[in-house]
């Protein structure tokens, strides 16, 4: 009966301790959508109220005149659709032999992608900087996508290769015996089973380039070039000191894809199943 | 124990145990040669944009390296670190990140785990909750530190209005006060990484197994004993793991700090990182901000490898 009533007394609290924290968490998010649809009247008011009074769907619309929205989300989307085709092109082969095959390379490779992790980027992008002028690759896209790649690599690597092991290599060896080519084996059988880890490994290599920043300010100078971190950036110290609804939407707009990943893989996440995977 | 950690999940068809024999040996007899062929096609780009430049940052941090396309560029040995050291500018910067560091670290763990063990118990609503508590992570740094800014908008803010509600005087410029700014960006700093560490201490929870507890309480012992003698020592090797990822990257933070003081007011929130880049990038000293690169590595490197070694499980949590 101890228990029952103490119970009693901590249930209440827990549920208090619970809303806090979603308070903190989640509020921040509502109070971006709430400044995106308050007209600037609204804004200025000093005694504002919670809710917008009226609607103003306008700030999106000047927002995206603004900031070149299409402009730079096609930049965007160019880079981080490339970056994730280039990334798992070359992450499949080499996870496959890092999960299939035991030589030093193993090592080595664990070794490359737990520094590359902890790496600070502030020591590589001087360098980088210089590479990348030698090869009349700074201000443009593809420097960007090939700077992305790298850099994208040692994590997808990780990821596709605990999928891979995951997947039994007595299924390999029965296709083998069966008579199918290796090339056979690993379209018909290994891919299949693969797909959903594939998906994961891309979905969060695309994310992680849309939402990139820091290389994106160093090496893309020319405006028609920007990224949308890049251009929303900007727009902070300029328009958004005042243009606070504009600067809501703006960045509202850009979270889109961001958000739409969280939500479809967003179970996977509280089963704890992909916990380690994906790193912030 | 970084398997927790870093191991992605196995693929719907396989245990974990399984794929540790299916990673044994290479199947079917194929060797060693064929491995490299298959990395081969990574390793080029890997070599030209990231060992390469690696290893070229640090041989930079002891030359005069300057901007500019015509510049010549002589190995100046430990000049830089001689002249880094009366460079008051640059350890104040070091400082505020270790401040940084440190405050956000802690504050970020001690509430994931008051969150993750709520997450954990079986409260209504628990799916909701659970789903909330990721919102931080899905927001790229730069939105994360534009939400921010909204909210602490001296005039129209959400914070100041909450104040003012309370009856206080509501009119802080969080962001722009020398005394408020570097809190102000440490609470940012908190929320932005607050559901990587709660995801992680909430996988180590589900983890520890239950007889332990049921075991406990049998012999007598009550839900505080049972958390500090049972859960804690379990969680142990996620805790140092989870600790020194967020102390790493929270060191390395750029992108937040950098939309939402830019290091203002009067260099209060001055990160290294962003000290480093302007010096780099806004002055064109190359060499010297290498040099800053390579103090920044091997101070924190240390402090890693003692804090680690403390933890006492040094192996386990570095492999």
């Amino acid at each position: 009966m101890i228990t029952g009533r103490h119970r009693r007394v901590t249930r209440p609290l827990q549920y208090v301790a619970l809303g806090a924290f979603m308070v903190f968490l989640a509020f921040p998010v509502v109070y971006l959508l709430i400044t995106a649809l308050k007209p600037q009247s609204e804004l200025l008011d000093p005694e504002p109220s919670f809710l917008p009074k009226e609607i103003e769907w306008s700030n999106f619309t000047e927002a995206i005149d603004k900031t070149r929205f299409w402009t730079t989300a096609r930049n965007s989307a160019v880079v981080a659709t490339v970056t994730m085709t280039v990334t798992i092109l070359l992450a499949m082969p080499a996870a496959y032999a890092l999960a299939r095959f035991r030589t030093k390379l193993r090592g080595l490779a664990t070794g490359w992608i737990l520094l590359s992790q902890v790496f600070p980027f502030i020591l590589i992008i001087i360098p980088l900087f210089m590479v990348l002028r030698d090869l009349e690759l700074v201000d443009t896209l593809i420097g960007l996508v090939a700077v992305y790649t790298v850099w994208s690599l040692p994590f997808a690597l990780w990821m596709l290769r605990g999928y891979i092991a995951g997947i039994p290599a007595d299924l390999e060896e029965a296709g083998a015996m069966d008579g199918a080519s290796r090339f056979t084996v690993l379209r018909k059988i290994i891919l299949p089973l693969l797909a959903p880890g594939l998906v994961a490994t891309a979905l969060f290599t695309f994310i992680s380039s849309w939402n990139e920043f820091f290389f994106a300010l160093v090496l893309i100078q020319s405006p028609e070039r920007e990224t949308l971190p890049l251009t929303l950036a900007n727009f902070v110290g300029a328009e958004g000191q005042v243009a606070l609804g504009e600067l809501a939407a703006a960045s509202l707009l850009a979270a889109i894809p961001s958000l739409a990943f969280f939500a479809v893989i967003q179970r996977r996440l509280t089963s704890g199943l992909l916990s380690g995977a994906v790193k912030g | 124990m970084t398997t927790t950690l870093i191991t992605p999940a196995p693929g719907p068809v396989a245990s974990p145990r399984r794929s540790k024999r299916a990673s044994q040996g290479p199947v079917g007899g194929r060797g060693g040669g064929d491995a490299w062929k298959l990395v081969l096609p990574c390793l080029l780009p890997v070599m030209l944009f990231s060992v390469y430049p690696l290893l070229r940052g640090i041989y930079l941090g002891f030359t005069d390296a300057e901007a500019g396309l015509n510049t010549t560029t002589t190995f100046t040995g430990l000049e830089n670190y001689r002249n880094l050291r009366g460079y008051d500018l640059f350890w104040d910067s070091f400082r505020i990140g270790l401040i940084w560091t440190v405050s956000v670290t802690t504050l970020q763990f001690f509430l994931s785990l008051a969150l993750a063990l709520l997450l954990n118990l079986d409260l209504k609503l628990r799916w909701l909750a659970r789903t909330l508590a990721l919102v931080p992570w899905a927001i790229p740094p730069v939105i994360v530190a534009i939400m921010w800014r909204l909210m602490l908008h001296p005039r129209s803010g959400a914070v100041n209005k909450v104040l003012r509600e309370l009856g206080f005087a509501g009119d802080t410029n969080w962001l722009g006060d020398f005394k408020y700014a570097l809190p102000a960006a440490i609470l940012v700093g908190v929320w932005s990484g607050m559901p990587q560490t709660t995801i992680t201490l909430l996988a180590g929870l589900q983890s520890v197994p239950e007889e332990l507890n049921e075991a406990a309480a049998i012999d007598g012992a009550g839900s505080v004993r049972r958390f500090f003698h049972v859960t804690l020592p379990a969680l142990r090797p996620i805790i140092l793991a989870i600790t020194t990822l967020d102390m790493i990257n929270n060191f390395n933070s750029f992108a937040l700090v950098y939309t939402l003081t830019a290091g203002g007011p009067g260099g209060k929130t001055m990160l290294p990182s962003l000290f480093v880049y302007n010096e780099a990038f806004q002055f064109g000293h190359w060499g010297y901000a290498a040099a800053m690169g390579n103090v920044m590595v091997i101070v924190v490197g240390t402090f890693l490898v003692v804090y680690l070694w403390a933890g006492g499980r040094p192996g386990r949590a570095a492999a």
